[in-house]
């Protein structure tokens, strides 16, 4: 049995990393969503459960807009508007919100977890929804658990809403010895089962899944716990593992053949997974992910990028599109950096594209415009007005909503990219 | 505390970002969290705008409460000014920033900025979207507007259409036109369209066209009183309403008598024509903002002979003059911004059509009624590329087609009652000019199938299985219609069961 080595030589960089290179702060006009935003992904991924922001009008009409169109007749997710009487007493506040949820568990019995969400307005007036979970719980117990975390865009950016909402589960998941591998992100169905499928091929003993589908599955946490990030905005989540006792496993996201391939390596060397094995059954789903890439980079490769902050995705995506796609990375723009978390993809991240860390929107678009990338990547209130100045661009929000982890999505991925390039080349207008 | 699925209006500082987005020259500081700059997509997803609402917003953070939010937003305010050059400003706060205090308005005043700042009080936890660019546009108005000569010739303002409208572009190029056919002059279309410049002459106009009550009804009333400008009270949406506007307008302009061209005007013929005879008496349900709901009832009831079951609108502020319609077509007024209200009560009425919104139109999907879609909030599908109005002339012809565009065409429609036990035809056969004409299992009469939703049932009045049966031969566009009249006929009887003669015996007793 040949043990798997932690760097395969395939993978030495030419030129150094992008661990150490400087990071432009900015502290300006951000352009992103809220935390709230992640509701549209995470009722999915839970069908037994349902989100109740508490907040105002504006939190109701981000989620409707951020949803796009209302698909459902009705939703598992919804605000408490807060109205005028309850900013004036708090305690009259819990009392309404006490009465919402009543009439809201009383119409909908296959509700099994109940999030209370919190909002701009709720934070800014304190309102104590852990006392109204804990409150709740109490009351409902054992039909429904209650929790709570905050989505507010004071406190969360976009996809921290779902780094929220899981670090609010850890401390209340019973303990366990068992030796076990954790692979923690709200994943589509598709990808989380070939995710789990490859794993277990691998020979890993036990694999679960955080968020867990329903609240009857079961999943414990303890010391001989190891867990792999599969999104690159957990980094609260994997703090409330780690003082769990649980352990995190460091690789790079698992974007693209080479990022699957090393995120499940890391996982193989953590359970001494053999060679062989590995290779045995990664290889034909590398060579199909190759394959499939292969198709898009043409369009990609020697391509200009620039990355406008948004979901945390940039880093392992730039590290995708520049070492699988050949494209050229300028600016890197991410809500947060945070090396813990993506340290393995900034080393692999060839040396060179300004990293930048926060917003200033009209600065950073000043940067863009001198820039001229090839592509620009997004939220959807810049990608039309840039468009209009002639600029290609990616809007990033279909990132987080597309399954595009894995070998088998590693195409779509690219082609995530290269369409709009392609769309270009097509249009005679 | 009122649990809210989905909403008819966003908060009202997205009102004023309406406004200020349909503006040029004027840029709005808004003092509110990062999170809340997701209505910059508004504009530039859903109406496909090439630049960014004139918006900069404090984006402030948690960290930042505890220091200097108030710092933050002159900051903001001085870096827009110097980067935008606005010839106003307006200033605000969007929920959160309301419960800090900072008092943007003041703030912004002592900056000594040399453009007009003109604060704007927003009371988000009480008042919505429509109000928001009312009073956004009334502040603007009062601010600027100064006191003027009026123009030589006749003219007026067109006063209403904002960014993010729904149809707004399309109705100021159409109504402009028949204006110009009467011969009055536009002087300044505001909102949309306009510059903080333009504001300030208002007051050279003879009168003001108020398009949009729901926008723009608090400066056309200040403008009433400050400068001494009527303003027109009817939306020209609908035959009989333009006339009605027309009339209004040629008194105004002090006119001789109101000429006007119809020869663009199609939707007379296409009703009067034998292929709508099928039109007359579908019982329609009519929800949206009260402007376009009342005008739509009598367009639906005058000019397409439909018959009126449900009236709503989502904008309390307007619930009075719903109300008095309502009655006056002897039905109930829906006044509600909840949803699954509107839900409930179109799905108890039955109709055969709903004129809606876009929520709207997914009750008719889930419920399976056709909907055509005739007011705000809008959706990407309200911007078409193509000229597109509601009022006047062309906006009528524009009614005609898009109400009729998801019922059954006339001669369609008897064919597909022809043609029905046919084995290559099945019930589930729409009109033919819809997409989506996916396999659908073939049934024969008589198999056993499930039939239409039964709203009014409340399992006290028994269906025999032939009842039953006979029930399935009835075309499906009226077995809804006919199920509930055998029902409602049954329970008026006592009866307790439904057979073949119940449902005939029923038949005739509603049959008009």
């Amino acid at each position: 049995m040949s043990v798997l080595a932690p760097t395969p030589s395939g993978l030495a960089l030419k030129s150094p990393g992008c661990r150490d290179a400087p990071v432009l702060k900015e502290r300006g006009q951000r352009e992103v969503f809220c935390g709230l935003t992640g509701i549209i992904w995470l009722h999915r991924k839970m069908p037994d459960a349902f989100f109740l922001v508490v907040g105002s009008r504006t939190c109701a009409h981000l989620l409707q807009s951020a949803a796009g169109v209302m698909i459902f007749a009705e939703p598992r997710f919804g605000t408490a508007i807060l109205e005028e009487q309850d900013l004036a007493g708090l305690a009259d506040a819990h009392d309404e919100l006490d009465r919402e949820v009543e009439r809201l568990l009383s119409r909908r019995p296959d509700i099994r977890r109940l999030f209370l969400v919190g909002s701009c307005p709720s934070e800014v007036i304190k309102l104590d929804l852990t006392r109204a979970a804990e409150r709740l719980t109490q009351r409902f117990a054992p039909r429904v658990a209650v929790q709570n975390y905050s989505g507010s865009g004071i406190e969360t950016t976009f996809t921290q809403g779902e780094d929220a909402c899981l670090a609010s589960m850890v401390p209340d998941l019973p303990s366990t010895e068992a030796e076990q591998l954790l692979v923690v992100g709200a994943l589509p169905d598709v990808v989380e089962d070939q995710l789990l499928g490859l794993l277990r091929d691998l020979g890993v003993p036990s694999v679960k899944v955080l968020p867990t589908r329903t609240a009857d599955d079961e999943l414990g946490i303890g010391p001989n716990t190891r867990f792999l990030l599969a999104q690159p905005f957990l980094g609260d989540t994997a703090a409330a593992l780690s003082r769990r006792g649980a352990r995190h496993i460091p690789a790079p996201f698992a974007f693209g053949e080479e990022g699957t391939t090393e995120w499940l390596r890391a996982a193989a060397i953590e359970f001494a997974v053999d060679a062989a094995v590995f290779e045995r059954v990664t290889a034909a789903p590398r060579a199909r992910a190759r394959k499939a890439i292969a198709a898009a980079a043409e369009t990609l490769c020697d391509k200009s990028i620039f990355f406008f902050p948004d979901s945390q995705l940039e880093i392992p995506l730039a590290r995708f599109l520049a070492r699988e796609c050949g494209m050229r990375p300028i600016e890197v723009g991410a809500p947060f950096i945070h090396k813990g978390v993506v340290g393995s993809d900034l080393d692999l991240l060839p040396y060179g594209p300004t990293l930048s860390e926060g917003q200033d929107v009209d600065k950073q678009l000043d940067r863009c415009r001198a820039a001229r990338p090839d592509l620009t990547v997004c939220g959807l209130g810049l990608a039309n007005p840039l468009e209009a100045e002639g600029l290609a661009t990616k809007w990033a929000i279909e990132l987080v909503f597309t399954p595009v982890h894995g070998y088998e999505q590693a195409g779509d991925l690219a082609q995530l990219f290269a369409r709009p390039l392609r769309r270009r080349e097509a249009l005679r207008l | 505390m009122k649990l809210t699925v989905w909403t008819y209006e966003g908060p009202p500082h997205v009102g004023a970002i309406r406004v200020a987005t349909g503006m040029e020259g004027l840029h709005y500081v808004l003092h509110a969290p990062q999170g809340d700059t997701y209505a910059d997509l508004l504009f530039t997803m859903i109406e496909r705008r090439g630049q960014r609402p004139p918006v900069s917003y404090t984006t402030f953070q948690a960290r930042d409460l505890g220091s200097d939010t108030a710092e933050l937003f002159k900051i903001a305010c001085r870096d827009a000014y110097q980067r935008f050059q606005p010839e106003a400003i307006i200033v605000g706060a969007s929920c959160t920033a309301e419960l800090i205090q900072d008092d943007p308005g003041g703030l912004a005043e002592t900056m000594g900025l040399p453009i007009p700042v003109i604060p704007l009080e927003l009371p988000s936890y009480q008042r919505k979207e429509n109000f928001g660019c009312d009073e956004t546009f009334l502040q603007i108005v009062r601010t600027l507007a100064v006191p003027c000569e009026r123009t030589p010739e006749v003219s007026c303002n067109i006063l209403g259409p904002t960014g993010l409208g729904f149809r707004h572009r399309d109705d100021v190029e159409e109504l402009s036109r028949l204006l110009e056919e009467l011969g009055v002059a536009v002087n300044v279309v505001a909102p949309m369209g306009s510059r903080p410049s333009d504001i300030a002459r208002l007051g050279e106009a003879h009168f003001n066209v108020l398009l949009y009550p729901e926008t723009a009804e608090g400066a056309a009333r200040w403008l009433e009183r400050r400068h001494g400008q009527p303003f027109t009270k009817t939306a020209p949406i609908g035959v009989g309403a333009t006339r009605d506007f027309l009339a209004e307008v040629t008194e105004l302009a002090g006119l001789a008598s109101v000429s006007t061209d119809e020869s663009r005007l199609r939707l007379p013929w296409w009703s009067s024509s034998v292929d709508s005879t099928y039109l007359t008496g579908k019982r329609v349900f009519i929800f949206g903002d009260a402007t376009h709901a009342m005008a739509a009832a009598r367009v639906a009831r005058d000019e397409m002979g439909f018959e009126v079951v449900g009236l709503g609108c989502y904008n309390r502020e307007f619930a009075r003059p719903l109300r008095r319609l309502a009655e006056e077509y002897g039905v109930e007024a829906l006044i509600t911004d909840d949803y699954l209200e509107v839900e409930k009560t179109i799905e108890a009425l039955a109709p055969e059509m709903i004129l809606g919104t876009q929520m709207e139109r997914h009750i008719g999907k889930r419920l399976g009624i056709p909907c055509a879609v005739i007011s705000a909030p809008v959706h990407v599908q309200d911007f078409p590329a193509r000229f597109s109005p509601q009022v006047g002339w062309e906006g009528a012809n524009v009614l005609f087609d898009t109400w009729v565009h998801p019922l059954v065409m006339g001669l369609e429609e008897h064919l597909l009652h022809m043609f029905r036990e046919d084995p290559e035809f099945h019930d589930a056969a729409g009109p033919s000019h819809h997409a989506g004409h996916g396999p659908v299992k073939l049934r024969l009469v008589g198999e056993d199938e499930p039939v239409a939703p039964t709203p009014v049932n409340d399992g006290a009045v028994v269906w025999l299985a032939d009842a039953e049966k006979e029930l399935r031969k009835v075309p499906f566009f009226v077995r809804g219609k006919a199920r509930r009249n055998t029902e409602k006929f049954a329970a008026e009887q006592g009866l307790g069961e439904i057979s073949v003669d119940t449902l005939y015996e029923a038949k005739a007793h509603y049959a008009r």
